[in-house]
């Protein structure tokens, strides 16, 4: 066969014929059952939902053709190149449990084939033009094994956990916040003060939502003087340090710099991204910069739910999640498992393992299809956000443990009296907790008592279990793991 | 004044120091005393009470640590912390005893 073999170093002389052949022909690479991924390859596992009688060889062949080196049609110049060297290549598919139509196929990209520290290569690549292919009707990316060689291209963090409770100067237990609300309407000055109440009760942050950055209403220059003003008087009152997550993303780069630069003159410790929508250029220059200048980064993951909500097609959570981590977030949202969003349990347990340790090992069950080795890239903490309120503190500890940033938006301002004895409410709850399971309660069976003890000192807590007592968030996930 | 974690609880009685001092005692971690009479947000470093407490094996020798600081440093806060060799830094803290006049 004249295009057959073409393996390095043994000199078969390849003749050129014009055509369309299939991905899986021997001899193309792209379907190879015998390969055994080298450690520095690239690996993905995607759910691929072929076109009706296209076999699921033939399907994942294609998959991993056209997100590595093949295209439709064979050209006279590869024949200039090394095949072998740059095509990704299927080693492995396998059913999914109660999905017929449906299979797993896990590829092995080629080092070669990416761009040192640059995450848009590496997306192009692997989540470009391939999902919208003919041969499949829907493709979903699972899982994403970065080797340690192609990971050490990368920043990570900033700063990581480590780093940001000392310069937070808070230990021992999980960080709290809150967005503020209204999202979008606040003159400047009442903003601040509602930066202000939720800090002085009791809360270790503040954020801006996904969606202000410079309106009308509220320039960015003017909230941040407010904003300010409010976070150097609560801390000047509580003796605690404290931070506004001010929300840089802008139209330009050099628009996110000049906010990043303005808050840091202003003595801000933290700043914020939406990363997916500011794209990943920007926000790893966002990331570089925080990390010359000492500035923590808050990752909001606006937009993620187009990606990631869909269970056959699109970037499953936790590749998102360790994009995140990647290219250097030192806080991302993660889901909240018991609050009103999306996110199954386990698979967002899983996900905060991504975000924190540094191995972590593969395992099915939890959604893991890969070992990653993080090679000491600093750890991103992960945040819980969204329909959360003080009864759900002990079962967020419980599962969390320390390292994670709890937000209680409506949970804090939503108190009866007000933002300032909400976010007590919050903090005295989450101390209770964090006191009696280092005592060594349980907190999943113990966690109402705990509370109720709690509130016998604290009426601010009394009044906000009262307020929500009744409420119950009991939706079907619409992504959830293969059983 | 709040100070950090458990600053929103009522003060802990010294059975209560000891199972936090247990807790982290049982997490390999080195228990520390530290103490400052000017505490607030700009100051991290706090004085030394000694060195941390390496060998520290009950609650109780490192709540007599923490008293006998207290006697002399009446007039001072006093922390205990936590520090975690594996993960190479700090890991737990919290202010045990205010001065009379701030309690």
């Amino acid at each position: 066969m004249p295009n057959s073999n073409p393996t390095r170093g043994k000199g078969d002389k390849a003749l050129f014929e014009a055509g369309v052949k299939e991905y899986s022909a021997q001899g193309r690479y792209y379907y190879d059952p015998d390969y055994t991924p080298n450690p520095t390859d690239v690996l993905a596992a995607f759910r691929i939902t072929p076109q009706e009688g296209v076999p699921w060889e033939e399907a994942a062949a294609a998959v991993a053709a056209e997100s590595s080196s093949g295209t439709w049609t064979t050209v006279w110049s590869d024949h200039l190149t090394d095949q072998a060297r740059y095509a990704g290549r299927t080693y492995k598919i396998e059913p999914i449990p109660g999905q017929e139509n449906q299979f797993m196929a896990y590829i092995a990209y080629p080092l070669d084939l990416f761009e040192e520290g640059s995450m848009p290569n590496l997306m192009s690549s692997i989540v470009g033009n391939v999902f919208g292919f003919k041969a499949i009707r829907a493709l979903r990316l699972e899982d994403l094994h970065i080797p340690p060689v192609l990971l050490k291209t990368f920043q990570g963090p900033p700063h990581g956990i480590v780093v940001e409770r000392d310069l937070l100067n808070k230990y021992g237990r999980p960080l709290l916040g809150a967005t503020m609300k209204p999202k979008l309407g606040l003159s400047a000055k009442n903003y601040g003060r509602v930066v202000y109440e939720a800090l002085r009760g009791g809360l270790d942050f503040t954020k801006d939502d996904e969606n202000i950055t410079s309106q009308p209403f509220m320039r960015w220059y003017d909230r941040a003087r407010f904003v300010m003003e409010a976070v150097h008087k609560a801390e000047a009152e509580t003796g605690e340090r404290k931070g506004h997550y001010l929300n840089v993303t802008a139209g330009d780069m050099e628009e996110m710099y000049r906010r990043a630069e303005d808050a840091k003159a202003l003595g801000s410790r933290i700043i914020m991204v939406d990363y997916l929508t500011v794209g990943f250029t920007a926000f790893a220059s966002l990331s570089k910069w925080c990390r010359r200048n000492g500035i923590l980064l808050h990752a909001h993951r606006a937009m993620h739910a187009v990606i990631d909500r869909q269970k056959n097609h699109g970037i499953h959570w936790r590749v998102l999640a360790k994009w995140a981590r990647i290219v250097g977030a030192d806080h991302v949202h993660n889901g909240t498992i018991v609050g009103k969003l999306e996110g199954d349990r386990v698979s967002t347990l899983a996900v905060a393992d991504l975000l924190r340790e540094d191995f972590v090992l593969a395992n099915k069950e939890w959604g893991i299809f890969f070992d990653q080795p993080w090679v000491s890239m600093a750890a991103t903490m992960p945040v819980a956000s969204g329909g959360i309120h003080v009864w759900h503190i002990p079962e967020l500890v419980a599962l969390f443990g320390d390292d994670v940033v709890l937000q209680f938006g409506g949970g804090t301002l939503g108190h009866p009296w007000g933002n300032a004895p909400g976010a007590t409410a919050n903090r005295v709850a989450l101390e209770a907790a964090v006191k009696a399971r280092n005592e060594g309660r349980d907190l999943l069976r113990e966690g109402a008592q705990i509370l109720k003890e709690a509130a016998r000192f604290s009426p601010a807590l009394q009044k906000a279990m009262e307020t929500w007592k009744e409420i119950k968030f009991d939706y079907d996930t619409v992504d959830s793991l293969d059983r | 004044m709040k100070l950090e974690t458990f600053s929103y609880l009522p003060q802990m009685s010294d059975a209560d120091i000891k199972k936090q001092i247990e807790y982290i005692v049982k997490n390999g971690w080195y228990p520390g005393i530290e103490y400052t009479e000017t505490p607030g947000p700009e100051n991290a470093y706090w004085t030394f009470w000694k060195l941390p407490f390496f060998n520290a094996e009950t609650p109780e020798e490192v709540l007599e640590e923490i008293q006998e600081c207290q006697r002399n440093n009446p007039n001072a806060y006093i922390k205990l912390t936590g520090y975690d060799n594996k993960r190479q830094c700090q890991v737990f803290s919290f202010v045990v005893y205010k001065p009379q006049a701030a309690a």
